[in-house]
């Protein structure tokens, strides 16, 4: 793997660029792997990623339908934080943010992670009790979470309203410091050279379009658009497109796949200086190291593949910014997309067995997969390599949904009386 | 935004509307008679199909009344509407994996 | 400044309307009718703007909203300042100001263009390398600097001083795109008396039409058609036209959402006008006649000020009567540019014309030209041009057989370029209609139909008039449903050109910078440097190179990047793919899409009858879900604390009076009433008698506590239903779902009557004395009305029910009268009191009166993942019921394991310590972190009649650490507290009987 460097730019410079090689190979699949991943977004590669740097796995294949990163991957708003409420969650998206902390570094990969701080608002009673218990489970988890007073927010982020007379006045916010952004394409990046830089094969257009199975129920390899793929493990990071994979393992899953919309504007100088999200009005934004402003709209409210959902869920977005932003109705929306995220019953993962042998699983992300990228594959490796759970993902069971073990954060944050 | 056929209604905006996931999912008559694990998919697992879909609305802001379509998850396009009880004269055996 | 490159007659501007506005603080002269960007042209400023990274000086490339470089800041007057306007669609109006973006301190000279001298280290993707050392110095140095050197214009800083509106139409046809093309679509659908809008994204309908100055069709002139064709629609009662209305977005089922800009070229706009309009059209049929985009040609130094379009040369010619430059030379591989040549010719400006191809490709075009005096030198490419702030020169070379001959400079001062022309499909694709390429136009253009839509003219890659003519016609009836076919004579449109991707030179490769993407400064050796490192997908080429993510979209550079990518990698241009088309087709004001959506009709206020007696009488209001609840009643120099104290006191000790009205109501009604509330909630009903009432709690089909209420059965076949505040939808919703596709077979009604009745409960030992004198036909003796009853009758003459019940654990009642007699009611209550000292209270005082009795509120000391067993409340579910919602989940394993967490009251040692809601428990405050927690607060204030602070908590296996210390978090650390029952007044419950 050529180093990225400010000197190996220098000097790629002086001679046109003209010597850099591929950031990653296009092989041909092999016959046979030890692990196959299905799904090349972030969480698939940094997976291969893991596999390969700490458990030195690296007969591995990642499969993509179409380009790597090209599904939530490189659609979301790229916000990133760990101040969840309960244990499990903290553990899984606290492990994340480290590793997040140190990325660019461990990958040679400048994925501009920004610890911009994430600013949560509170606009009622209710808000400002749950996130008074965020701050606190969150300090004594280890977990940088903060109160803010309405000033305080207003401190942090300045184009913020704090006028009383809007329909939903800030009252205060949770602030976490170390949260923030990264550049979602270079996740993705970044992990596919690692990962290809120590063997591990990713194979683009190659769409997956069976599981076989032996006599006795266990998964033995891959049907795809490129041919027949024998595995020793298979990981199944598929997204949204979850439910059709494990179908092919004829595995019913407790998913369901909801359209997601974001939004840009066009580019401005520097004027948002952190996140700032609010659960009460339903609104997400940020600005890019480009100068757009990032913002984040809810799920349409039936499931689809589309990646195209309704602008009335835009515009009531647009709306709930508007308000607290009053000043940002000149500015213009530039492009507006949508991504397919898989839901599970208590918006929390899945990560780990299945009922099938050598089949395992990482999916139900939600609206919130891109923050848990590193810590997602670092623990589904140790999964996939030891074909047990990690500490972290222990608790992500498919089991749960049996037992009633959920692990619901949004019922516990999102009740109004 | 969807334009959804309602059978009691006609063709209405989606806002009207609120959608009610999966359809035909039968609350199993004695829940006791079914094990935890039997109880967790019937709570929690949806086919969750691309392709065509049965799937519950109920036009809340209209005639307030539950129905059922077929809509395609791909395409987003409604194949039919019909009412709570009855079936729909789609195979959906049919339907895309 | 004298307009001195406007022409002395032609144009569309009206020279009886002079205006001025200022660029960069000089004053510029125009004429109504004029863009920034023509304006600008006709007093000789081609520099408008530096680039995005290179600050490479910057001119007006187009003529219309495919402009990338020629991006202004403008200011229409305070509250109307907004940046990264296109000088090319803004129209020129009189005071407007107009600024040039990223540029400092001046245009002319700016310090950010050492950028372009470092340009060979600020290649593609070339941030992804560097900037990780030191680690800290990302977040406090690179990245602070990159961000003050990216973004073009300022953002808005103030609040916005304009309004804006929405409309909702239906309509039959709805024809996007008033060239030929659409407003013969518009002609043949509006014939049938169908409902028809016609938008266009331009000041005055007719496309292409209005810069016609030579073509006929049918005999007349392209104007006196168009005016015929315009006139005739206007006629129309079933036929709107939108000029200057952007359709941006083509959603589900036909939703086509649309921007008209109503205001913002005017001076005189009346006060009341919205600045813009969001349209948002369900149309039966959709016609796109979007046009066509004309392609750059990408060679060495293409983005100098004065290099444009070809055709945009000519529009400004000949719609707007400005010369762009005195010496123009054209480049291209189509023919286009040829009818640009000679119309500029014709306007007598020295003209030269330099065609890519050969010779023998070219056509009789080439004589045709050179018969005006038109130099035309075939098969050269070019190879660079001269200047540095506004192009000198053109540098050319011929072409032999692969090889480039001699170079020659052509002076001038403009160049209009063409690389042929794209169909604009954006709407098409983002139909989610499917893209075919087709070879011979080098274009991809509407395939297979996603929706009731089709394409008609340039738009589907028809670029003859007469083709544009009869297919906009054809499609305008198809859509209307008729069979009408009608033929246009027109003059024959010179169509047809030659892809080229970037041109072939005799330079370095390695040294040319040739732009593709103009305002995001992507070069042809940036896409081959992204290939070369394996981004091969166009997804990723423009991901990496950021080609076509700038303003524009890609409008001018997609065709070109895409271009180059497939003939890197010696692929067919297809299977490289295209990228897919977005929303919105181009920039849309948040405004526009916000519309009159602010404060209340952001989300609606609901306030009860008695909210203004509450708020003449100084109360605090609070939200809660949707409604405006009063919080508490300060009296003059009181604080909330005080305010409290006093309210709870009161109650307790005399009578108090709290508008309950938002309570959720529900009427169930039918034979099946009883059956229904015995599957719905875990309490039995099939024995509550008439005139009894019982405290409900209702869970999802998961288990958990979904809401709660007091339900009172007023017949056998009536239940009146109270639901917390803001669970009466969810509620309803929840019933109506099982009572409509469980059991349909239950003959039962329900009907939401939360509105219907006002609600004023009147608590404490004074209660009924209060209200006994009010009250007719109800006794109200603990006999004849005990607690948890309810009676109907009248009140100052009103029907009422009335409910004895409590949410205080004193004497209460709540008097529910219709609506419209609630402040009648509640004065006549007020007055009743008076001589007990009858004392108005708020939610606050009414949830630490509710907690000193360990009552639970569902969503505070519930969250959705709480059982009625975790509350205490696990002696309400019926015994001898078979099923309820949720009874089957309570018996799941996790759900009956030990270790859950129980309500439980907590006890400060220090009683003037009010724990913080949310605080977390634990048992040992020095364990090492991550901490052991063991539950949280969930309710807790200063109780004034207990004399201390009291509070609620939720925690592990709670029931069974009566009296153990535990440790609770504070802001600063952790103190002390005992577990406890949670009731902590009036343990015995005699006061409610009382």
């Amino acid at each position: 793997m050529r180093r990225f460097s400010f000197a190996s730019l220098l000097s790629e410079a002086l001679g046109g660029h003209q010597g850099w090689g591929r950031q990653w190979r296009a092989p041909d699949p092999k016959p046979s792997y030890d692990v196959v991943i299905i799904g090349g977004g972030g969480h698939g590669l940094a997976t291969a990623y893991y596999l390969a740097t700490v458990h030195g796995i690296t007969n591995v294949a990642v499969l993509e339908k179409g380009w790597i990163g090209g599904g939530n991957t490189g659609r979301n708003t790229t916000i990133i934080r760990s101040n969840y409420l309960y244990d499990e969650s903290a553990g899984i998206y606290e492990h994340a943010l480290k590793l997040w902390e140190g990325l660019s570094q461990e990958l040679n990969y400048n994925v501009m992670f920004s610890q911009r701080g994430v600013l949560m608002l509170a606009h009622n009673h209710h808000d400002d009790q749950s996130f008074k218990r965020h701050v606190y489970a969150n300090r004594l988890n280890g977990i940088d979470n903060e109160w803010l007073s309405a000033e305080e927010c207003k401190d942090f982020c300045p184009p913020l309203s704090i006028s009383p007379d809007i329909r939903y006045p800030v009252l205060g916010g949770a602030l976490q410091r170390r949260a923030g952004t990264a550049r979602h394409d270079a996740v993705a990046w970044g992990y596919a050279r690692g990962a290809d830089a120590r063997g591990v094969d990713i194979i683009q257009n190659c769409e997956v379009t069976g599981i076989s199975r032996d006599a006795s129920g266990k998964a033995i390899g891959v049907e795809t658009t490129r041919g027949y793929i024998r595995a020793g493990r298979i990981g199944v990071v598929a997204a949204g497109n979850t439910s059709r994979v494990m179908a092919m393992a004829d595995v019913r899953m407790p998913l369901e796949s909801y359209p997601l919309q974001a939004l840009v504007s066009e580019p401005v100088k520097p004027v948002f200086p952190c996140v700032v999200m609010s659960n009460a009005v339903h609104a997400y934004i940020s600005q890019s190291d480009k100068g757009e402003l990032v913002i984040g709209a809810g799920t349409d409210q039936y499931t689809s593949y589309s990646q195209q959902g309704g602008l009335h869920i835009t515009t009531h977005t647009l709306d709930a910014i508007c308000e607290i932003f009053p000043q940002f109705t000149r500015m213009r929306m530039l492009r507006s997309w949508g991504g397919i995220v898989d839901v599970t019953p208590d918006r929390s993962p899945i990560i780990g067995k299945t009922p099938v042998e050598n089949l395992f699983v990482n999916c139900g992300w939600g609206t919130g997969g891109f923050k848990a990228t590193p810590g997602s594959g670092h623990v589904f490796a140790h999964t996939l390599a030891t074909g047990e759970p990690h500490k972290v993902n222990a608790p992500f069971t498919l089991d749960r949904f049996r037992t009633g073990r959920l692990i619901d954060e949004a019922a516990a944050a999102a009740v109004a009386h | 935004m969807l334009l959804i056929d309602c059978p009691f209604c006609g063709k209405r905006p989606e806002v009207e509307f609120r959608c009610g996931g999966e359809a035909h999912i039968a609350r199993p008559a004695n829940p006791f008679a079914v094990d935890d694990q039997a109880w967790g998919e019937h709570l929690f697992v949806r086919k969750n199909p691309r392709g065509l879909h049965a799937e519950r609305w109920i036009h809340a802001h209209g005639c307030g009344r539950w129905f059922n379509a077929i809509r395609d998850t791909y395409t987003d396009r409604f194949v039919e509407t019909y009412k709570a009880g009855e079936r729909p004269s789609v195979d959906l055996s049919e339907a895309r994996a | 400044m004298a307009q001195t490159y406007r022409l002395p007659t032609g144009g569309r501007i009206d020279r009886s309307k002079p205006i001025r506005f200022t660029f960069d603080g000089r004053t510029i002269e125009g004429f109504a009718g004029d863009t920034v960007a023509s304006a600008l042209l006709a007093n000789g400023i081609h520099l408008t703007g530096r680039s995005f990274k290179y600050h490479r000086p910057r001119g007006i490339l187009t003529h219309g909203s495919d402009e990338p470089s020629a991006l202004l800041s403008v200011d229409r007057g305070p509250g109307r300042i907004d940046p990264n306007n296109r000088a090319t669609v803004v129209e020129a109006r009189e005071g407007l100001k107009a600024a040039s973006q990223n540029r400092w301190p001046s245009l002319s000279f700016d310090v950010g263009a050492v950028n372009d001298l470092l340009s060979p280290v600020f290649v593609a993707g070339f941030y992804y390398k560097t900037f990780m050392w030191p680690r800290s110095f990302w977040d406090r140095v690179y990245e602070p600097v990159i961000r003050a050197a990216a973004g073009l214009g300022v953002a808005p800083q103030v609040p916005d001083a304009d309004r804006y509106a929405n409309r909702h139409a239906h309509c039959d046809v709805l024809v996007v795109g008033a060239g030929p093309a659409g407003l013969a679509a518009a002609l043949a659908a509006a014939k049938t008396g169908k409902r028809v809008i016609v938008a266009d994204e331009q000041p005055e309908l007719g496309g292409s039409l209005l810069h016609e100055t030579t073509t006929t069709i049918d005999g007349q002139s392209a104007e006196a058609w168009r005016a015929a064709a315009i006139a005739e629609l206007d006629a129309q009662e079933n036929v709107i036209l939108l000029p200057r209305t952007t359709a941006f977005g083509y959603y589900n089922h036909n939703h086509i959402a649309m921007t008209e800009r109503v205001t913002d070229h005017r001076a005189d706009a009346p006060k009341t006008a919205p600045r813009e309009r969001l349209w948002q059209v369900r149309a039966g049929e959709v016609v796109l006649a979007t046009g066509a985009h004309e392609r750059p040609l990408v060679f060495a130094d293409n983005d100098r000020p004065g290099v444009m379009l070809a055709e945009s040369v000519r529009v400004f010619v000949n719609r707007y009567g400005v010369l762009p430059g005195r010496k123009i030379v054209f480049a291209t591989s189509a023919v286009s540019a040829y009818a640009a040549a000679a119309d500029v010719k014709a306007a007598g400006v020295d003209v030269t014309l330099v065609d890519l191809r050969p010779e023998i490709e070219c056509g009789a075009e080439v004589e045709r030209l050179q018969a005006l005096g038109v130099e035309v030198l075939t098969g050269h490419t070019v190879v660079g041009t001269k200047g540095r702030m506004r192009v000198e020169g053109l540098i050319v070379a011929p072409v032999t057989n692969g090889e480039i001959g001699a170079r020659r400079v052509i002076s001038c001062d403009c160049v209009g370029m063409s690389g042929g022309w794209t169909p604009a499909v954006h709407l098409f694709s983002q139909s989610r209609g499917k893209l075919a390429y087709d070879e011979g136009l080098d274009a991809f253009v509407p395939g297979a139909s996603a929706q009731a839509e089709r394409s008609a003219g340039a738009a589907k890659g028809l670029y003859d008039l007469m083709d544009c003519l009869a297919s906009g016609f054809a499609a305008g009836a198809e859509a209307a449903g008729s069979t009408e076919v009608r033929t246009f004579s027109a003059t024959p449109t010179p169509v047809g050109f030659k892809p080229v991707r970037a041109l072939p030179t005799d330079a370095n490769p390695a040294k040319v910078r040739a732009f593709v993407d103009f305002q995001n400064d992507v070069t042809a050796k940036d896409l081959k440097l992204a290939m070369r490192e394996g981004f091969e997908s166009i997804e990723h080429v423009k991901r990496y190179t950021t080609t076509g993510m700038a303003t524009d979209q890609g409008k001018t550079s997609n065709m070109n990047a895409l271009g180059i990518v497939s003939e890197s990698l010696n692929r067919p241009l297809p299977s490289v793919g295209t990228t897919t088309f977005r929303p919105p087709y181009t920039p849309v004001t948040f405004g526009a899409l916000v519309g009159p959506a602010r404060d209340a009709l952001f989300d609606p206020i609901r306030t009860t009858p008695i909210h203004d007696w509450a708020a003449e009488h100084g109360a605090k209001f609070e939200n809660v879900a949707l409604w405006r609840r009063a919080w508490f009643f300060p009296r003059p120099g009181e604080d909330q604390h005080a305010a409290v104290a006093r309210e709870c006191k009161a109650v307790r000790n005399g009578v108090g009076i709290f508008d309950a009205s938002t309570l959720g109501k529900i009427e169930v009604v039918g034979p099946d009433a009883a059956e229904f509330m015995n599957r719905l909630y875990v309490n039995p009903w099939t024995k509550l008698g008439v005139g009894r009432c019982r405290y409900g709690l209702m869970l999802k089909e998961d288990g958990f506590i979904l809401d709660d209420g007091v339900v009172a059965r007023l017949a056998d076949d009536r239940f009146h239903v109270t639901t917390t505040t803001g669970g009466a939808p969810r509620v309803l919703n929840h019933m109506e779902d099982y009572l409509q596709t469980e059991w349909p077979e239950l003959n039962v009604f329900l009907t939401s009557t939360t509105e219907q009745w006002a609600v004023i409960a009147v608590q404490g030992p004074k209660a009924g004395e209060t209200i006994q004198n009010l009250v007719s036909g109800i006794d109200l003796s603990n006999e004849a009305f005990p607690h948890m009853a309810v009676r109907e009758g009248h009140i100052c003459g009103t029907p009422c029910r009335l409910f004895r019940v409590s949410f205080t654990g004193d004497l209460g009642y709540e008097i529910n009268v219709p609506s419209d007699y609630g402040r009648a009611v509640w004065e006549a209550v007020m007055e009743a009191g008076a001589p007990f000292g009858i004392t108005p209270y708020g939610t606050e005082t009414m949830h630490v009166l509710r907690a000193e009795k360990g009552y639970i509120i569902v969503g505070q000391e519930t969250d959705g993942t709480v059982t009625p067993d975790d509350v205490g409340l696990a002696g309400m579910i019926a015994k001898a019921k078979p099923d309820f919602v949720g009874k089957r989940s309570l018996a799941r394993p996790d759900l009956v394991a030990s270790g859950r967490k129980q309500l439980v009251g907590l006890e400060t040692a220090d009683p003037g310590e009010v724990l913080d809601e949310g605080a977390q428990i634990v048992a040992d405050p020095d364990q090492p972190i991550p901490m052991k927690m063991l539950g949280h607060v969930t309710s807790s204030y200063h109780s004034a009649n207990c004399g201390r602070s009291i509070a609620l908590a939720l925690v592990e296996g709670g029931r069974a650490l009566s009296g153990k210390t535990l440790h609770v978090t504070t802001p600063t650390g952790f103190t002390t507290v005992t577990v406890r029952e949670p009731v902590f007044f009036d343990a015995e419950g005699g006061r409610i009987n009382a």
